[in-house]
This record gives structure tokens, C-alpha cells and sequence, in this order.
């Protein structure tokens, strides 16, 4: 009886330890062989002038935005002289831009606006603010862009429809673009006093602000786009559902 | 030179050498004298290309090659090989985009060199010993990354598809799958997961957006929710095989399996991690699309899922008899677990054989065996992924949307097939 108990203890005890050098040895062989160190100690730090130099994005709230002042008078001679080539002036041509239309003299019918996308309340919100509105206007922006949406979609449909007053949800992305990609011969070339300036005639041509209104780092990123409130984020989700 | 006499005794022939011969030509035809088997020249049209070009003061379009290639020895090996000159296989470019010839692939893989092109200031042309990739904003360390320091770290290697957003045109008869849907092509990308390198700067917790941004002309950028980023994001630097090409990002671009394409931003130089998005031009007025009420859908980034039949279609002259109807689908929710096929107009519906092994957010070759009898119909495909989507027709997807068209619209295709055979895209 008492033997018997004795040889069960020590097949316990070998048990217990071949159990466990099983285990010490099955995880340090994981480790050396799948398990990444958190840090591999490859790149160099990044000092902060090289940073500042590439960080030249600026987001809604104006984090990025640097001291300035911008007026549409200013930006009018600018745009004329880098801009007007590729975007136009607001008029209608037969031939398509090289750039896109960044604003319309007349305002764009509801159907003119990318399928649609332009409510009739926003049309006459547009309506109110341009005083070059006249009735034959919709008339032809709205023939124009049943045309446009009947020729095909893709990266390229309704262009001119999708102008900063009626598509653009958020004005600091006017700087941060014109900044980093305008004009398209000579990217990166404007001044923040340029692009200043020319944020504030773009908006100033859409309706968006009057003509002698100044634009800085603080009234920027307050001012609140027309298409702001149509902006809603992905739904989709998979499965049955077509959205 | 004794090297290049010898040549023309070896082929019997006066005009050619071996130099002229290695140099190859633009493929045009030729009117040329040809070695039969019989050792009788004649006169043959064949490609320019395989024709060597007359670099000396002769204007005679004229050279001599062999009818019988048994006969004589081929070429040499060489230090990298192209096509066969009687393959004609192109993109179709624009000024912006250029498309991949779905209807002339087999299989899945893009050659790197038809891969679709999208890019918005050109075709930088980066020094790799110069590039550098900053991570910096909300991370405990901001750090630099040379391309040898990008290849230091653990590699990965996935087989995915990258589609344009922006990828359905329809409007006449006469399109192939290249100008329908062209802009999507599948290669094997090798990198470095962006979690490697996101442990590496140490992001916070507090960081739910990073900016991905290029180094080209339009100095691209695009706001990702960090989730992706730790997910199954990379940093490519090799497609198929070799370095990324130029027109896909080289040295080194963002891959985001199964997101828009214009996500997976090429020449990649910086990432900001930050607690918002950036709103920049191309998640606001560009990649977005109007839906349901006249709203505007924004950070619409998974691709859903999608098929099309790439034979028969525009511009295939269709014989009577048995027709392997091939095609790709592929969804950026994962897999493909069923592609059906119509060959009645729509009416019934029976399952395509897939090609294995089904990957995750990849093309995905189908196949179905049909016997076609002469008689007019259309025929049409639709894919559904693992989620159950199922791909809709242009009317569901429209009357859903309240849209006729605009980003990430993936209609089912039809295709008439008159009895004539000649096939056309139904409109």
C-alpha cells in the first residue's frame, strides 16, 4: 500500500516535469521563431525642420494653417495671371478646360450639379447670393449638364458642375490644395501670401464670402461651406444590402 | 567583322547581322525575303518587328529571316526579355490614366507593365538611394525610413487587386472590358506591413487617422483611419517580382488591399498620424458620390464586389458551337465565393466554375462551358463575395443610389451577342 502511493508520487513528479520542460521548450522555440520584437531599432529620428519642411498639410480645424491674410482683390490678378489659362473664368466654353471649373457665373441648375447632387433649396440659396443670376441661366446650365451626365461616368463625369460653392465641404481645403499642387506647370511655387489671396477670390466667387472680406488663419477654418451639410459618411457595410 | 561574316554565312543571307537582329523594331509590317524550307527565298509580309532594322544608308525595307526555325540556330540569350513581337497587348492612355486590356489577359496576374495608371501630376522620377519615408504626429518617436531600411524589416508578400474607384464607363455599343473597367489590375506585392513600422514610431492610442502622403507633382494625399493601418496595410516596394514600376508608385507606395485605389498612395513619403481627418481635395470634391437623397458619400473606401465577363466580348467575332465564357471577379470585402452566369437575357442564373485558390480581395477567374447556337441574346455575369453582396444590375444600383453613375458604380455587364456573332456591349 504504502510502495504503491511512494511510486505514484514520483510518476507524478516525472510527469509533472517532463510536462514542463515540454512547455519552456515549445515557447522558447516560438519565440525565437515567429514572435517580432516590438521595436527592430532600423530608421533614424526625424528632426524637426525636416518635418516642418514636408508637414504642409492643413485641416479643417486650421491646425496647419500659417499667419496670414488673404483678400480676393489680391487673388484676382493672381488667378488671372497662373489660373485662368486651365480653370477659366466662370463662363461656359464649348471646349472642354484644362483644369476644372472652380466657379460659375451662372448658377448651376439642380440637374447640372451631378446628378442631382445640388438640392433645389441650395440652388436657391445660390440663387439669393449671385446677383448675375438671370432666368435663361438655368434653363442652360441644366441642359448642359443633363449632356454631361448622359456621356458617361467615372474620374471625369460632371466637371464642370463640381465647383468649390457647390462640392467643396471644407474652405481650408482650397489652401491646403492651391498650395501644394497649383498651379499644375509649376506645383509648390506660390507664396502663403499667393495662396492666401487666392483662397480668398475663389470663395469670393463662389458666394461664398463678399468681395472685400479678408481672409486669415482664424476666419478660415469658421467658415462654413454650402455642400457641408450633404457630406455623410460610408454606409456600406457588405452583405444584402445595396447601398 | 569576322564575328558578323560568319553570321551571314549561318543564315544564308546577305542583310543581316547578328546586332540587327538582337536590336529588334517597332511592330509594322515589313515586306521581306523569306528562307523556305527549301533554302528558296520569297517575299513574305511579316511584322516589322521581327524583322532587324536597316540601320545603315539602305532605304529598302528589306531583311531577310527564316521560314523553317528549325533550321537554323535562334537567338541568344539576353540580359531581359520582352514579348513576342507578333503580341500586340496595350493600354489605352489618356493624359491622366491609362487602362489594363482585361480582354487580352489570362489568368489573373497584370503584367507590372499593363497595370492601369492613375496619377495626378505626372510620373515622378525619384532617386531610390535619395527616398525617404517620414512617420511622424502622434507617435512616440518620429522616425525616417530609407528604402534599405524599408527592406530590413520582415516582409510580406500578398496577391491583390487595386481598382480606381472611378471605374464604370458605358454609353455605346463598341467598348471593350478595357474602356468598360479597365482600370483594375491584380499583381503580387511584396513589403513591409505598415503595423511593423507603426510598433516601430510607436503610435498612441489616441491617433485614429493617419494622412498618406506622395511625392510626386500633385503631392497626393489621402486620410486613412488608423484601423487599416494596422489591419492588412503594406508598403510595397516590389510588384511581380521586381521593383514597383514607376507608374505604380517606385520606390515605394501605400497598398490598401481591397480600398479605393486612389488610397493606396504612390511615391510614398510621409505619413501623419493625427486624431481627424485631413479633408484634403481628393477625399472631398473628388472621391466621393452622390447617393440616396441627394447626399454625397465620403470615405466610401472598400470596393464592393464586381465581375465581367472578358470573353466573349467587344471586340470577339463569335463562332457557333462550344464557347468557354471566361471572366474575373473580385471584392475588396474579402472573397469571391460565387460567380453566376446568364446566357438568357437574365432569366436563369447557373453557377461559373472558379479558379483556385480563392484569394482574399483578389481577382478571381471564372469559367462556364457554353454551347452557343447562333441565336441573338445576352449574356452577363455577377459576382458575391463572402458577405453575401451581391453584385446588382445597373438598375438596382441605380434606383439604390438615386444615381446614374459617378465613383464606385459596379453594375453587372451585358453583353449582346447578335446572330451574327459579332459581340457589343448592350446599352
Amino acid at each position: 500500500m504504502y510502495k504503491r502511493i511512494l511510486i505514484n508520487r514520483y510518476v507524478v513528479a516525472l510527469l509533472f516535469f517532463v510536462i514542463s520542460a515540454v512547455v519552456i521548450i515549445v515557447t522558447t522555440i516560438n519565440r525565437s521563431r515567429s514572435k517580432h520584437p516590438d521595436k527592430f531599432g532600423i530608421g533614424r529620428a526625424a528632426k524637426p525642420e525636416e518635418i516642418a519642411a514636408l508637414d504642409i498639410d492643413v485641416r479643417p480645424d486650421g491646425k496647419g494653417l500659417p499667419a496670414g491674410t488673404g483678400r480676393s482683390a489680391a487673388g484676382k490678378l493672381i488667378y488671372e495671371a497662373k489660373c485662368i489659362a486651365c480653370h477659366g473664368n466662370g463662363e461656359k466654353t464649348e471646349t472642354p478646360l484644362l483644369g476644372e471649373a472652380l466657379f460659375l457665373n451662372e448658377v448651376p441648375g439642380a440637374e447640372g450639379a451631378s446628378n442631382g447632387v445640388v438640392a433645389s433649396s441650395e440652388k436657391a440659396a445660390f440663387a439669393k447670393a449671385s446677383s448675375e443670376v438671370k432666368a435663361s441661366g438655368n434653363a442652360k446650365a441644366s441642359s448642359k449638364g443633363k449632356a454631361s451626365a448622359k456621356k458617361s461616368s467615372g474620374e471625369k463625369g460632371d466637371r464642370s458642375s463640381k465647383t468649390i460653392g457647390t462640392y467643396w465641404p471644407y474652405a481650408t481645403t482650397i489652401f491646403d490644395y492651391v498650395r501644394r499642387a497649383m498651379p499644375y506647370n509649376a506645383p509648390g511655387s506660390l507664396s502663403n501670401q499667393e495662396v492666401y489671396d487666392l483662397t480668398a477670390y475663389l470663395l469670393y466667387r463662389n458666394h461664398i464670402i463678399s468681395e472685400n472680406t479678408i481672409v486669415t488663419e482664424q476666419s478660415l477654418p469658421q467658415i462654413v461651406m454650402p455642400s457641408k451639410k450633404k457630406f455623410v459618411e460610408d454606409d456600406r457595410k457588405g452583405g444584402a444590402e445595396l447601398r | 567583322m569576322k564575328e558578323e561574316g560568319s553570321e551571314h554565312n549561318l543564315f544564308t543571307a546577305r542583310k543581316i547581322s547578328r546586332r540587327k537582329w538582337l536590336l529588334g523594331g517597332a511592330a509594322t509590317a515589313a515586306v521581306v525575303m523569306v528562307q523556305t524550307s527549301l533554302g528558296k527565298m520569297v517575299q513574305a509580309a511579316v511584322p516589322e518587328s521581327i524583322v532587324p532594322p536597316l540601320t545603315d544608308s539602305t532605304s529598302v525595307k528589306e531583311a531577310l529571316i527564316v521560314a523553317d526555325p528549325t533550321k537554323v540556330p535562334g537567338r541568344t540569350p539576353s540580359v531581359s526579355g520582352m514579348p513576342s513581337p507578333y503580341e500586340k497587348v496595350e493600354r489605352l492612355p489618356t493624359l491622366t490614366s491609362s487602362r489594363t486590356p482585361l480582354q487580352d489577359l489570362y489568368g489573373t496576374i497584370t503584367p507590372s507593365a499593363l497595370h492601369f495608371e492613375r496619377h495626378h501630376g505626372g510620373i515622378p522620377d525619384i532617386d531610390p538611394a535619395k527616398y525617404e519615408l517620414v512617420i511622424h504626429g502622434m507617435v512616440d518617436k518620429p522616425l525616417v525610413f530609407s528604402l534599405a531600411d524599408l527592406k530590413r524589416f520582415p516582409s510580406v508578400t500578398k496577391t491583390c487587386f487595386i481598382e480606381c474607384s472611378g471605374n464604370y464607363r458605358s454609353g455605346k455599343e463598341e467598348m471593350s472590358p478595357q474602356e468598360i473597367c479597365g482600370l483594375t489590375s491584380q499583381s503580387e506585392w511584396t513589403g513591409v506591413m505598415l503595423s511593423t513600422l507603426f510598433r516601430e514610431v510607436g503610435v498612441r492610442d489616441k491617433a485614429s487617422w493617419f494622412l498618406a502622403e506622395g511625392g510626386d507633382a500633385s503631392v497626393m494625399t489621402r486620410s486613412i483611419p488608423v484601423s487599416k493601418g494596422w489591419d492588412d496595410a503594406m508598403i510595397a516596394y516590389a510588384q511581380n517580382g521586381e521593383a514597383v514600376r514607376p507608374e505604380q508608385g517606385y520606390p515605394a507606395r501605400l497598398l490598401l488591399p481591397g480600398w479605393e485605389g486612389n488610397t493606396s498612395v504612390k511615391w510614398l513619403r510621409r505619413i501623419e498620424l493625427s486624431d481627424a481627418p485631413f479633408m484634403t481635395r481628393e477625399e472631398t470634391s473628388k472621391y466621393t458620390e452622390s447617393v440616396k437623397g441627394g447626399m454625397i458619400r465620403q470615405f466610401s473606401f472598400v470596393m464592393d464586389a464586381r465581375s465581367i465577363i472578358t470573353f466573349p466580348s467587344f471586340p470577339t467575332q463569335l463562332e457557333r458551337g462550344w464557347v468557354e465564357i471566361r471572366g474575373i471577379a473580385w471584392t475588396g470585402r474579402g472573397k469571391i465565393i460565387r460567380v453566376e452566369v446568364s446566357v438568357d437575357d437574365g432569366r436563369s442564373w447557373v453557377n461559373a466554375e472558379l479558379q483556385g485558390p480563392v484569394l482574399d480581395k483578389a481577382h478571381t477567374a471564372f469559367r462556364y462551358l457554353w454551347k452557343w447556337e447562333g441565336k441573338e441574346t445576352e449574356i452577363m455575369s455577377r459576382a458575391i463575395d463572402e458577405t453575401g453582396y451581391v453584385q446588382p444590375s445597373y438598375q438596382e444600383l441605380a434606383a439604390a443610389r438615386e444615381s446614374k453613375g459617378g465613383y464606385h458604380f459596379n453594375p453587372v455587364v451585358r453583353w449582346r451577342i447578335p446572330r451574327s456573332g459579332k459581340v457589343v456591349l448592350s446599352t
